[in-house]
Order: structure tokens, then C-alpha cells, then sequence
């Protein structure tokens, strides 16, 4: 991305509270129009970096930047962002469509026309006929579009969510999700939306930054993150990973060839990942359901011979746990239940053969100087 | 111990479970019983009592309304009456305007060791109430700390007189008195607000003084009125403070009710004014609750 591509800059902006840093020298572009997720677990620094960027807090170095104007001189009441908060933050004490005028107030609007975009805003959020109540008559899905259409009421340029589908019950949520990108999309502002759920930043971003520690792991695209990890933690936060110890033994142009503690000795394409040396200890992901399970008596496949283990069944799929020969841990192989495991059932201590295509090994460096080396290269790459 | 009778026992018991209500009251019962011998009882006999008239050394307790009436044509009780309401109205519109900040400050500004602000703010409190109004008495007084260091400055040519023995005197001694009991409601208040509604507030464009009066002031109001009752209802009725600091222009209404029920030796012209000052508060006090309540839309 090119710097005058970004209408948020968050540029080198750490926040220190006492000796602890919340955030560590992160910075971000942003686009206009872009759903951007922050995600981490929590106490990862998301919600301050957020609470920065709406000016309730003021970054202890760094600069953020939207639109161009440094925002570090600006109060929150007149930046150009909106928040919804947590806990919704309804006004007890105004009705519902007070609470939504609440931010016109201070407009040079009349009152025909505040009612007029009131009314709008409540038909958005589908909530027409709802003005006349209280925030305790509403139910958690209601505020919870209170919230978005106070916010949202104001035009601003940045719309900021922390964690507002965190108190809504899973089927409301993914509902609220569904909804919440079209609304995006429809109004075409720029959402930055902090969570810590996975499933719901993959669901409904255009790209996603994974934090820890007050640091930023990795930006990418939804399925970048889920397929090109740039490192183990980023790996086994997003989705369910199997990683297997390895070394390099030979580098050759694209490929390595790798000595696996459990796969024996593999070849895999190193794509960008070509830092590696010879001699390296790395990991190497790879997601369940990219492995492939036959019974044994296929002969002449390609793969590794392995015992189940056990099996669990999860409705849309099943896992198979498959011990292998120099591995504590058995391998996580997902597997379709309309697939040929359904007609060939494989019991406890048979014998299976895993098989994999090329592209589903992920090679991640295994030590901590290795870890930032692959960062700074997949953020160079990235910018 | 027969059958019979351990069932009639275990059914006695079995409701007094069940039953709420009679739960509840048992639970009352004492309270109940010295709020019946030691108020209702003494009010009903205040009540018979402003209808009877004072005939030298007895009653007449033939019922009439001659001491209403009384209360009504003579301009003398209408001035106290009026004068009582106006000095506890400023001192309850004092008491809140100095008491909101501080409460404020704690609930807002201080994040550890709340409770030991607390406690310093109703320190005034551990001295005696008399002890207090004589302090009042020593400050304000003719030769007292205010006028002696003003003169002493060059700042006075002769002692300030209106000090003591005033409506004003009455007023700064009864806000001191009394701050404690407004800091407490209007703490409980703020404190309760949720930070994130004000940060809601912020974000939606208030500044910081268009945000207090948009959230924290209507949100506050339920300590605000508490704090308003609390010092009003009772100090209309105070007569220490007006006896002490108020001089002749400073008496109010309980001065008189006292003096009916001593010197005047007329109890029932008493109760009538008892009563009458009852009936006018409560009177102010709905009509104070009701007009907050449609101020800001708050508890509806």
C-alpha cells in the first residue's frame, strides 16, 4: 500500500502505563471504506489502541493520522470517529430516539430534519417504532443496534467497535455479523473493529492485524492469515493447526528438503519463507483439514503411516487423532462425514495412511530470532 | 407433647415459611412497635391537640379551628413561617452547590483511598452540634475572628455588624452543619454513573461542560434530591442554630413552636403550628420531587 493510500495512519504509537506497554510501536495503515479487524486475546493492547484512535487515551509516542490531520491535538469530541462501545453506553435517562440525537444536538439542523435522520437511522438498524422507549426496554440485540445507529447517526469518518457482539448470545451474533457487513458496505465508512473472537474477524473483515503483547504479529487478508501464517503464534490463534517439529536438511532453489519428527524425511516448497538455512530447527503447520486419511491398503500413495488413535464426530465434520511413529501428540485430521470415511469406518489402532497435498505445508521459523526475522520480512513484503 | 398438637406447631410454622408477607413483619415487629408507641401515637394526640384551645392553666378540648385560624390572620407566624422556608431554602441550595464539587472531586478525581475522603468530609460531624454553633459564634462574632483579623488588615474601620445574629449567620452555620448529609447522596450518585456513558458523550461531541450538563447532572439528580430533602425537612424545624447566631431578625419558626410549648404555656397553639409547618413541607417537597422528575424526564 502506498502512504497517501491510507486514511488511518497509525504510525510507530506506543502506550505505556507505568512500566507496563499496553502497545508497543505498532503501526497500521488503514484504508477508507476498509473493515479492519483487531485481534488478540484479551489484554493483547487492541481495546487501548482503539480508545487511542477515538482520543480517550493519548499514545506515549507516535502519531495518529487520519485524513491527514494529526490527531494528537484533537479532543475526542471533535475527532472524526464515532464509537460503539462494549457495553453499548445507552443514555438511561433519554429514549431511544434521544439517545440517537443525542450527537445532532450541537448540528445546525432543524428539528424537522433531526427527526427525518432519526427516523432514518431507526429504520437502519431496524428499530422503526422503537423511539419512544427506554434503554432497560430493550433487549441486548436492541441496544446493541442503539448503539451502532447512535454512532453511525453522526456521518462520521471512522466508525470504531470494541467488542460489540461480545454479550450477544451465538445465534444473535452471527445474525448481528451478517448484518453488521452489509450495513458497512451500504454506508461505506471505515470500520475498525476490535475482538477477540477469530471466526467473527475472519467473517467479517477485509483484513485483519493479530496482536500480542501490545505488539502487531501480522496484517493480512482473512485467508492470507488462515494460509500463510507468518509465525506459530499467529498459526494456533487462527483456526486449529498441527505442528510438527522439523530441520532443514538441504535447501534447493524454492524447496527444502526437511527432517520431520513424525513425517519422516519431506520436501516442501519454502515460497517466501526462503531465509531459512541449512541446518534451521522450524515448524511445520499444517491445518487438519488439508490432510487426507485412506486406509492402509491403498498402496503406492504417497504419504505417512500412522495408528488411530481415536475419532470424534462435530456434525459438519469429524476428527481423526492419528498417532505417528516419533510424535507425542497424535496428528488432527479433519475429515468430511460424506467422505469415504463413512463407508470404510476406521476403528481404534487400525492402521490409516495420512497423505497431503504440496501446498498445505506452512513452514514457520521455531526460535524467537527466527520469529521477528520472519515478521519484519512479511511486513516489508506486505507494505 | 401430643399429636394434635405437633401438627397445629408444624402447620404454624409451615405458613409463617411460606407466607411473605407475615415473614416480613415479623422481621418489623420491634421497629414497628416503637414507631407506633413513639410517633404515630404522639402525632394523633398533636393532631387532637391543635384542634383544642389553651384556657389559662387547661385545655378546652372542645374541637374548633381557632388557632388555625389564629395562624392564618396574624402576619407574626405568616413572617416566620415564610422566613424559616427561605433561610433552609438557601441553606439547602448553599449546602448543594458546596457539596456537589467535593463529591464530584471524590467520585471522579480520586482513585484510591475513596473511603478516607469520606470520612474527612463528615469530620465536622464528630464534634458536637452545639459545640459547632458556638464556633460560628466565635468567627462571626462582633469581636470575632473575621472582623478582628479585617480590622487588623486596615481592610474594616468598624466590625462588620450583620454577621452574627442574623439570617446570614444562620444560614453559613446551618450549610456547615448539614454539608456532610448532602456530600453522601451526591457521592453515591456520581459514583454509580457509569465512566463509559460519559466517554459515549465525549464521543458524540460534548465538551466537557456541555457533557456534564447532558449526562452526569440528570444522571446525578436522584443524590441531588435526596441531598435537597434531607437538608431541607430538617432545618426548617431547627431552633438551636436560629436561638444562638439568628438574633431577632434570625428567629424562625421552631423558635416560636418552642416558646408556645415553654413560656407561652400554650401547647395547642403549638400543635397547630407543628402541623402547619408539616402540611407546608411536604407540600414543597412533592411539588420540588415532581417538578425535578419532568425537569430532566430521569425515573419516569
Amino acid at each position: 500500500m502506498r502512504a497517501n493510500d491510507a486514511y488511518i495512519s497509525i504510525q510507530a504509537v506506543s502506550k505505556h502505563f507505568g512500566p507496563v506497554r499496553a502497545v508497543d510501536d505498532i503501526s497500521i495503515d488503514i484504508r477508507s471504506g476498509e473493515f479492519f479487524s483487531l485481534l488478540g486475546a484479551s489484554g493483547c493492547g487492541k481495546t487501548t489502541l482503539l480508545r487511542m484512535i477515538a482520543g480517550f487515551e493519548s499514545p506515549t509516542h507516535g502519531e495518529i493520522v487520519i485524513e491527514g490531520v494529526p490527531m494528537s491535538q484533537v479532543p475526542p469530541y471533535r475527532r472524526p470517529t464515532n464509537m460503539v462501545f462494549q457495553n453499548y453506553a445507552i443514555f438511561p435517562h433519554l429514549t431511544v430516539s434521544k439517545n440517537l440525537a443525542y450527537g445532532l444536538r450541537y448540528e445546525k439542523i432543524d428539528k424537522a430534519e433531526m427527526n427525518t435522520r432519526v427516523g432514518e437511522a431507526l429504520e437502519m438498524v431496524k428499530l422503526g417504532g422503537f423511539g419512544a422507549r427506554r434503554s432497560h426496554e430493550l433487549s441486548g440485540g436492541q441496544r446493541q443496534r442503539v448503539a451502532l445507529a447512535r454512532a453511525l447517526i453522526k456521518r462520521p469518518k471512522v466508525l470504531l467497535l470494541d467488542e460489540p457482539l461480545g454479550a450477544l448470545d451465538k445465534k444473535l451474533r452471527a445474525d448481528m455479523q451478517l448484518e453488521l457487513r452489509a450495513l458497512q458496505e451500504s454506508v461505506g465508512i471505515t470500520f475498525i473493529f476490535v475482538t477477540h473472537d477469530q471466526e467473527e474477524a475472519m467473517t467479517l473483515s477485509d483484513r485483519i492485524a493479530v496482536m500480542s503483547h501490545g505488539q502487531v504479529l501480522q496484517i493480512a487478508s482473512p485467508k492470507e492469515l488462515y494460509n500463510r501464517p507468518v509465525n506459530v503464534e499467529v498459526a494456533d490463534f487462527i483456526g486449529q493447526m498441527n505442528f510438527i517439529d522439523a530441520s532443514v536438511s538441504r535447501m534447493s532453489g524454492e524447496r527444502a528438503e526437511l527432517d520431520t519428527a513424525g513425517l519422516g524425511r519431506i520436501s516442501a516448497p519454502t515460497g517466501e519463507a526462503s531465509f531459512f538455512q541449512e541446518g534451521d530447527a522450524i515448524v511445520v503447520a499444517i491445518r487438519p483439514e488439508k490432510l487426507t486419511l485412506s486406509g492402509d491398503r491403498n498402496g503406492g500413495r504417497e504419504g505417512v503411516q500412522g495408528v488411530m488413535r481415536a475419532a470424534t464426530y462435530l456434525g459438519d465434520r469429524s476428527h481423526y487423532y492419528v498417532d505417528l511413529p516419533g510424535r507425542e501428540e497424535p496428528l488432527v485430521v479433519a475429515g468430511s462425514d460424506s467422505g469415504p470415511m463413512d463407508h470404510d469406518p476406521l476403528e481404534r489402532g487400525s492402521p490409516v495412511l495420512v497423505s497431503w497435498a504440496d501446498d498445505a505445508l506452512v513452514l514457520l521459523p521455531r526460535d524467537e530470532a527466527l520469529a521477528s526475522a520472519s515478521r519484519e520480512e512479511s511486513s516489508s513484503n506486505g507494505t | 407433647m401430643t399429636q394434635t398438637h405437633d401438627t397445629l406447631r408444624g402447620r404454624l410454622y409451615a405458613f409463617f415459611l411460606r407466607s411473605e408477607p407475615v415473614r416480613g413483619f415479623a422481621l418489623l415487629s420491634p421497629t414497628l412497635l416503637i414507631m407506633l408507641a413513639g410517633m404515630c401515637v404522639p402525632f394523633v394526640i398533636l393532631v387532637a391537640m391543635s384542634f383544642w384551645t389553651q384556657h389559662v392553666f387547661e385545655f378546652d378540648t372542645t374541637l374548633s379551628l381557632t388557632n388555625y385560624n389564629e395562624i392564618v390572620d396574624k402576619p407574626m407566624y405568616r413572617v416566620l413561617l415564610t422566613r424559616s422556608l427561605a433561610i433552609s431554602g438557601a441553606c439547602t441550595v448553599a449546602t448543594v452547590l458546596l457539596a456537589y464539587p467535593m463529591a464530584y472531586y471524590v467520585a471522579f478525581h480520586v482513585h484510591r483511598h475513596k473511603m478516607v475522603w469520606i470520612v474527612l468530609m463528615t469530620l465536622p460531624f464528630w464534634s458536637s452540634y452545639l459545640l459547632r454553633v458556638f464556633a460560628w459564634k466565635i468567627i462571626l462574632g462582633y469581636n470575632g475572628a473575621i472582623n478582628a483579623s479585617f480590622m487588623g488588615l486596615g481592610w474594616l474601620e468598624k466590625p462588620l455588624e450583620f454577621l452574627l445574629y442574623s439570617p446570614t449567620a444562620v444560614v453559613i452555620t446551618l450549610t456547615h452543619a448539614w454539608a456532610a448529609f448532602a456530600i453522601l447522596p451526591i457521592y453515591v450518585s456520581l459514583e454509580k454513573i457509569d465512566r463509559s456513558l460519559l466517554e459515549a458523550a465525549t464521543d458524540l461531541g460534548d465538551g466537557p461542560v456541555k457533557r456534564f450538563i447532558g449526562v452526569t447532572l440528570p444522571l446525578s439528580l436522584p443524590g441531588v434530591i435526596a441531598a435537597s430533602l434531607l437538608i431541607f425537612i430538617p432545618t426548617v424545624g431547627d431552633f438551636v442554630t436560629p436561638a444562638l447566631v439568628g438574633g431577632p431578625d434570625g428567629a424562625m419558626i421552631a423558635n416560636l413552636i418552642q416558646v408556645q410549648f415553654a413560656r407561652v404555656n400554650n401547647w395547642p397553639m403549638g400543635a397547630a403550628l407543628s402541623l402547619a409547618m408539616m402540611v407546608i413541607i411536604a407540600a414543597i417537597s412533592l411539588l420540588y420531587i415532581w417538578t425535578a422528575r419532568r425537569f430532566t424526564e430521569y425515573g419516569r
